[in-house]
């Protein structure tokens, strides 16, 4: 079992409140998953910068260490770098000759991306999740079953530019497509198989899919018990297994689109009472952007 | 009437409150405020109160049921009704999965659509959905009858034993050994009596078409039906 909320906000004016709506969803699913958490949020970002979230011990040094080439902002155990795109290469390439046991576990415009182990609350507080902004956010509580609790195999993971995905189940085929994926040149950092469907999307958005067309094409080729819920630059998904094995509920206003694994994780969003509550069909992809 | 706000009490009081009523209680008529989608709510219910539940249910409300009325003004999660033996559970909005699921009696309406595995399993129960019914409805149903204003999803009645199953609207696809059969007039009478419990009117029993057991997948000859 797992936890799996998401919130994309349609309303400029909840921007302020993105961090403080989505920890409250992620704490009321902590008896879904209470062993780790995590989240990636969709903050200020512009084409010409670049943001690295990475993880690990010592990262004041680091932060010092790179003062000239990236603004750095700690939050606990992770680190977001912020350079020109310019200097993605030097960074990178600085980050992989001095600090190998630093782990990148987000990049792109806008996404900033946490997770710990413990209780869901505890992980939103380290990050201080509820002071955080933003257009949108997915999260994630675990109850491990395919890999050990680690913060490595906490969610969500992210496997591209901007990208992330957050899974409640568990594929049966992540090893043979793990093999197909690194064919084409993705690749991995955990033995998840939820990492393994988030390199699926990846590889197929790469590819010139659009989001539908690369949840849809995902029917095919995974195997296994999911609902996704799926973070892009500008953009929010959902797609459940044709079985629809795991719950799923969503909600709809003129502000937001919201997402939990139970209505219980959606009870606390503004002006829930009149919003539209359904739940998402099986093998359906619903998705939203903003443009 | 008794008014339990579950801003201010636990799940548990009520529940509790709501299995301490003894047959004879002069406290028929409960209304429960704020559920916010809580799980649970009045299961396991033995006495023959009505039960209104303000809002959106979590799962598994009104699981096992007995006698009560338990009305939902809102939608209800996974598990609606489960197992109910008798009384009458009523959804104003959606119900999500399972809906009716192993219920032995009693009367489940529900006012909108309900998804995958509706009254799967369902053992004697009667249900009316007036929306649509997701995929996988009706799997190994073994008694009881399942309405369905709306359409049906995938493989309907997938491994049936003998639950009678009316569609209204297009069935998209049924499930192994599910066939279509002759609407007769006893079949005429039941859902006659099932609309009108429901409080359905302007709904003909004709628009109806009959689904059942094509009795190839499991060990019954009809000429013992008799026995049963």
């Amino acid at each position: 079992m797992c936890g799996i909320v998401g919130l994309f906000l349609k309303d400029g004016s909840l921007e302020p409140r993105l961090g403080e709506l989505l920890a409250e969803m992620l704490v009321v699913m902590t008896g879904r998953g209470p062993d780790s958490a995590g989240f990636a949020v969709y903050g200020a970002g512009d084409a010409d910068h670049l943001k690295l979230t990475v993880r690990g011990q010592d990262l004041d040094g680091a932060a010092s260490a790179l003062a000239g080439l990236a603004t750095a902002t700690r939050r606990d155990t992770h680190l977001v770098l912020s350079f020109p795109v310019s200097s993605e290469e030097q960074v990178r390439g600085w980050l992989a000759l001095n600090r190998p046991d630093l782990v990148v576990i987000g990049s792109g415009h806008r996404i900033e991306l946490y997770k710990e182990v413990g209780l869901p609350r505890q992980v939103a507080d380290r990050f201080g999740l509820s002071t955080m902004t933003g257009t949108h956010g997915i999260g994630h509580t675990r109850m491990a079953t395919e890999s050990a609790v680690t913060t490595a195999g906490a969610h969500p993971f992210s496997t591209g530019r901007d990208q992330c995905l957050v899974h409640n189940g568990s594929l049966s085929n992540h090893r043979s497509l793990r093999r197909e994926l690194e064919r084409e040149g993705l690749s991995f950092a955990t033995d998840n198989d939820s990492e393994v469907a988030a390199a699926y999307i990846s590889w197929r958005l790469r590819e010139g899919a659009s989001l539908t067309q690369a949840l849809e094409s995902g029917l095919e080729d995974l195997d296994g018990f999911y609902t996704f819920v799926i973070g892009t630059e500008n953009g929010f998904a959902v797609m459940r297994d044709p079985v629809s094995c795991k719950p799923a509920v969503m909600a709809e206003t003129d502000r937001y689109v919201a997402f939990g694994s139970e209505y219980r994780a959606l009870v606390g969003l503004p002006g829930i009472e009149q919003a539209r509550v359904f739940e998402p069909e099986p093998a359906r992809a619903y998705v939203w952007e903003r443009h | 009437m008794p008014v339990i706000d579950l801003a201010q009490s636990t799940k548990r009081d009520l529940n509790a409150a709501l299995h301490a009523l003894t047959p004879d209680t002069a406290e028929t008529h409960w209304s429960v405020r704020n559920p916010e989608g809580q799980h649970a709510l009045a299961a396991g219910v033995n006495v023959p109160v009505t039960i209104e539940i303000d809002g959106h249910a979590g799962y598994y409300c009104a699981g096992m049921n007995q006698q009560a009325t338990v009305i939902v003004h809102g939608n209800a999660g996974v598990g609606v009704a489960e197992n109910m033996m008798s009384g009458r559970v009523h959804v104003k909005g959606d119900a999500s999965q399972a809906a009716g699921a192993t219920a032995h009696g009693g009367l489940l309406v529900i006012d909108g659509n309900a998804s995958a595995r509706c009254g799967i399993s369902m053992k004697g129960i009667d249900i009316v959905v007036k929306g649509s019914i997701g995929p996988m409805s009706a799997f190994m149903a073994q008694a009881g009858n399942l309405v369905v204003l709306g359409d049906a999803g995938e493989a309907l009645g997938d491994s049936l034993y003998e639950t009678r199953i009316f569609v209204r609207g297009a069935v998209k696809s049924l499930g192994a050994d599910c066939v279509e059969k002759e609407l007769r007039p006893e079949h005429v009478a039941i859902l006659t009596r099932l609309l009108a419990d429901a409080g359905i009117e302007g709904v003909s029993p004709q628009e109806f078409r009959r689904y059942g057991s094509g009795r190839t997948l499991y060990n019954f000859h009809v000429d013992n039906a008799g026995a049963y």
